[in-house]
């Protein structure tokens, strides 16, 4: 983080807060990222309750969500960052919700783990779920450390990483689709694998976002909504 | 059909959808012209090469640490650095497309054009009504009619004249130091000057006077064009379009607020705005 210069604001009190702010982002990142991985394995291993506590741990995502939340209102009443330290309080905001988002979607994994305990038919779908999941981990992993190392490189190639998933996850629907209508009995089971993988595609979708926001941070472009990052990192102008 | 979606929505996939940058300073009228302006205090350069446009009917700020020029810069809008002895200047200050330092203009008939409002508040030791018909009077305004209308404007411009209009005749002494300022103000519109220098205007006013100034610049702002010399960065970000960053006598980065504020293009402005050592 040497090149936001946190450390050197002439009020030390200030330079706390937004380390900080900061270092708080990374835990919940770092808790997030435990969750999926935890949701995956119960989905893989039928874990239930596995699955069971992953469920109960999002409430502490959400309340990471809230705390941090409330200590950039806190920064942004007090101390009217601008420049960076601005463009670090918003980065933040808008990451911390993605997270939150990516909390919820592992949770919503881990109660289709605990439904699909008890599931008999184990078959090759969940290998490919499997794959999926560890793509967006990747992705949620790569964003996680643009974010700590403000690697703009990085951010692009997670970004563009991001539409592999995209592709990977429409494959898989396909594939679904000739189940259900092969074996209408698997349709109550094959729309669970759906959500799931839907669950994970937005995984990936959120992680992209969150990179776009390092973006913002490091280089002060708003590339949401844009093609840019397809020809890598926006130049300084 | 895709076109069309891309323009309802005002958001084209492959362009920046909106610039930080929300206005373009080349596309303004500009009503000063500074080249290359240097300005000397004896063998002390305050002043390095100075060049910049400042738009009309905008509010521009100059930030920067103490001593760094902004109100030297200032000064030198009205020529108030003529009264310093030592004082020696080079480049070109243009208003309105006229050279100010040339020999032909007159200093009194300049600062008619463009005033002054100084930190500390500095009405007259006589009525609120004088005060404001002061400069009136100079330019040979003798009647009372006249005179009793222009004052209520001005008056009514610089947002005074509900709280005093029951006691013209008051001296303005007796007013707090919000409102002095607020005369003061109403004392340089009243003779429709087109260029007001603000030099730190609030920074000896209470919080809310401080709102009321601000409210009364971005008013004014229509009809004139204003320059305000602030120490208090926030107060730059909340009244100005364009702000200049200056240190040690130099113009370092100069543009919209907007971008000076939230991703400045030079290392030194950030490291000012956001409060790290420069």
């Amino acid at each position: 983080m040497d090149n936001l210069n946190l450390g050197q604001h002439i009020s030390r009190r200030y330079n706390e807060e937004l380390e900080d702010v900061r270092n708080r982002v990374l835990a919940m990142g770092g808790l997030v990222e435990q969750q999926l991985l935890n949701a995956m394995e119960a989905l893989e291993n039928k874990d239930a309750s596995l699955a069971q506590q992953v469920i109960a741990n999002d409430l502490q995502v959400n309340a990471m969500e809230v705390a941090i939340d409330e200590e950039c209102n806190t920064i942004l009443a007090r101390r009217q960052p601008a420049a960076s330290d601005l463009r670090l309080v918003t980065a933040v905001i808008k990451t911390i919700t993605d997270l939150e988002r990516i909390g919820d979607e592992a949770e919503r994994i881990a109660r289709m783990a605990y439904d699909l305990a008890d599931e008999e038919r184990v078959n090759r779908l969940f290998t490919q779920i499997h794959h999926l999941g560890q793509h967006a981990r990747v992705l949620l992993r790569g964003a996680l450390d643009a974010f700590a190392h403000l690697d703009t490189e990085k951010a692009v190639a997670t970004w563009n990483e991001d539409r592999k998933v995209d592709r990977e996850y429409e494959a898989l629907l396909r594939e679904l689709m000739t189940y259900m209508m092969q074996d209408a009995d698997s349709i109550p089971f094959v729309l669970k694998a759906i959500f799931a993988a839907r669950a994970i595609e937005r995984i990936g979708d959120r992680a992209g976002n969150i990179c776009e926001y390092v973006i913002y941070l490091v280089k002060g472009k708003d590339v949401r909504h844009t093609r840019l990052l397809e020809d890598g990192v926006p130049g300084d102008d | 059909m895709s076109t069309d979606m891309k323009q309802t929505h005002g958001i084209d996939p492959d362009v920046i959808p909106r610039s930080l940058e929300s206005s373009n300073l080349s596309d303004e009228d500009h009503c000063i012209r500074v080249r290359n302006l240097n300005l000397y205090y004896g063998e002390t350069q305050a002043l390095k090469n100075i060049s910049m446009d400042i738009a009309r009917r905008r509010v521009t700020a100059f930030i920067g640490p103490s001593g760094c020029g902004k109100s030297t810069l200032l000064r030198c809008f009205n020529r108030m650095n003529d009264l310093v002895g030592s004082v020696r200047i080079d480049g070109s200050i243009e208003l309105d497309g006229e050279e100010i330092n040339a020999k032909s203009v007159q200093v009194a008939q300049l600062r008619q054009r463009v005033g002054m409002v100084f930190q500390k508040p500095n009405p007259f030791p006589k009525s609120i009504y004088e005060n404001v018909a002061y400069g009136l009077r100079l330019q040979g305004v003798k009647s009372r009619r006249t005179l009793d209308d222009i004052i209520e404007k001005a008056l009514r411009g610089a947002a005074l004249w509900d709280e005093v209009k029951d006691r013209l005749h008051d001296n303005a002494l007796g007013m707090s130091g919000g409102q002095q300022q607020r005369l003061v103000i109403a004392r340089a519109i009243a003779v429709e000057q087109e260029v007001l220098l603000l030099n730190e205007p609030a920074s000896a006013l209470d919080p809310i006077s401080t709102l009321k100034i601000e409210e009364l610049i971005d008013e004014l702002k229509d009809k004139y064009t204003i320059i305000i010399v602030t120490h208090n960065m926030q107060q730059a970000a909340r009244v100005s379009d364009y702000t200049a960053f200056m240190y040690l006598g130099k113009l370092i980065e100069y543009g919209a607020t907007n971008k000076i504020f939230t991703n400045p293009g030079e290392k030194m402005t950030e490291d000012y705005v956001t409060g790290r050592y420069g």
